[in-house]
């Protein structure tokens, strides 16, 4: 027993990339076979790790020793350098075929959603300029909300509550985009580029649009990718000194 | 070579995350101001300078793409090592700023895109 311990917490960084792969698997599986694509397998595979993290400690799952691999896979430095090469996805070109109505998009999705989100996180007792910024900044997507809540210093706590309603707007997307899409006339590549930037959400972006129709698919994932991006740059530097000039 | 796809991406980031701790540290505010951001851009930038041409050129993206498809278990990876139990005493705060939020930009998207229709036509 005491060896396989040792071997366990040896092995925890190629441990957690198993762990990963089979979650990922049993996530897909799941969203195919039992909910049939209506969840994105992704989306199942969070819910499922904050609920098991719930029955963890405060480090979640990590806090058992069988698990600490996953600690560092999960952590600042991976999530960081993964997301980065997410950029590869992106060039200027598409970026100027997007053109200006595209560009607006983002900036007017992700300025709502960030202000409405820390509005509500205020409304409900987060008064501080960094619960503000952290809650508002999750509502964005569950990648910026934990990136911008490490820069500006928020608790583990808040974090959490960022991934979970940026977790929440992935699940809220992906099941009412095919629902409203007539009604929004979500049915020609202009419009699916214009709601790929104003929701962001890449995963729930691209389920939703598939669900709707899947030739629209690109184009809102092409301009949703920058979301994370214009997110990132503008909630930790920009609102967060906006929010800190009015709460103090 | 793969690696030379990911020292590109490593110097992407750690220029990018430098940019953002000095950015944070002359703003007064301390921390990262958008690190992740910056190296994005930089990325951006290098792949446009990497012309097919270029001798090795896909296996070098190939060192680059290995990592962005490992952006998901990382994210799972990071759900998971939360402190969830403490959050959940806030759900309520999560699922309506999720929700809330959302929806109103939903009502947004086709008044921007009446906007950008309108210019097309002109």
């Amino acid at each position: 027993m005491e060896i396989l311990e040792q071997f366990l917490a040896k092995n925890g960084l190629v441990l957690a990339f198993l762990f990963m792969g089979v979650a990922l698997f049993l996530a897909n599986w799941f969203s195919k076979k039992v909910v049939f694509n209506k969840i994105p397998g992704v989306a199942i595979a969070i819910f499922a790790a904050l609920v098991l993290a719930y029955f963890g400690g405060n480090k979640g799952v990590a806090s058992y020793p069988a698990f600490t691999g996953l600690a560092i896979l999960g952590g600042s430095m991976f999530r960081d350098f993964t997301i980065v090469s997410t950029a590869m996805g992106v060039h200027f070109s598409e970026l100027r075929a997007t053109g200006l109505a595209g560009v607006l998009s983002l900036l007017i999705g992700v300025t709502i959603t960030f202000f409405i989100g820390g509005s509500i996180g205020y409304a409900m007792g987060y008064t501080d300029a960094v619960s503000f910024t952290t809650i508002g900044a999750g509502a964005c997507t569950y990648i910026v909300g934990p990136i911008t809540g490490a820069a500006i210093g928020a608790s583990s706590e808040l974090i959490a509550i960022s991934i979970a309603a940026g977790v929440m707007k992935t699940v809220f997307v992906t099941i009412i985009t095919p629902i409203v899409a007539k009604r929004m006339s979500l049915d020609n590549p202009t419009t699916a580029m214009i709601f790929g930037g104003m929701i962001g959400t890449t995963s729930g972006v691209a389920a939703g649009l598939a669900a709707t129709d899947p030739k629209l698919v690109p184009y809102g994932a092409m301009t949703s990718t920058f979301y994370t991006g214009v997110g990132v740059l503008l909630c930790p530097s920009v609102f967060y000194l906006l929010v800190l000039a009015v709460l103090g | 070579m793969r690696i030379y796809g990911v020292a590109i991406l490593a110097a992407c980031y750690l220029i990018g995350q430098l940019v953002g701790l000095y950015l944070g540290y002359w703003l007064g505010i301390g921390g990262n101001v958008g690190g992740v951001g910056f190296g994005m851009l930089l990325l951006i930038f290098m792949n446009g300078r990497m012309k097919d041409s270029m001798p090795k050129v896909k296996d070098t993206k190939d060192g680059i793409y290995f990592w962005s498809a490992m952006y998901i278990p990382v994210v799972i990876a990071m759900a998971a090592t939360l402190n969830v139990r403490a959050a959940v005493s806030g759900g309520w705060v999560a699922v309506l700023a999720g929700i809330i939020a959302t929806s109103a930009c939903y009502f947004f998207v086709p008044f921007i895109s009446r906007m950008a229709s309108a210019k097309t036509n002109q």
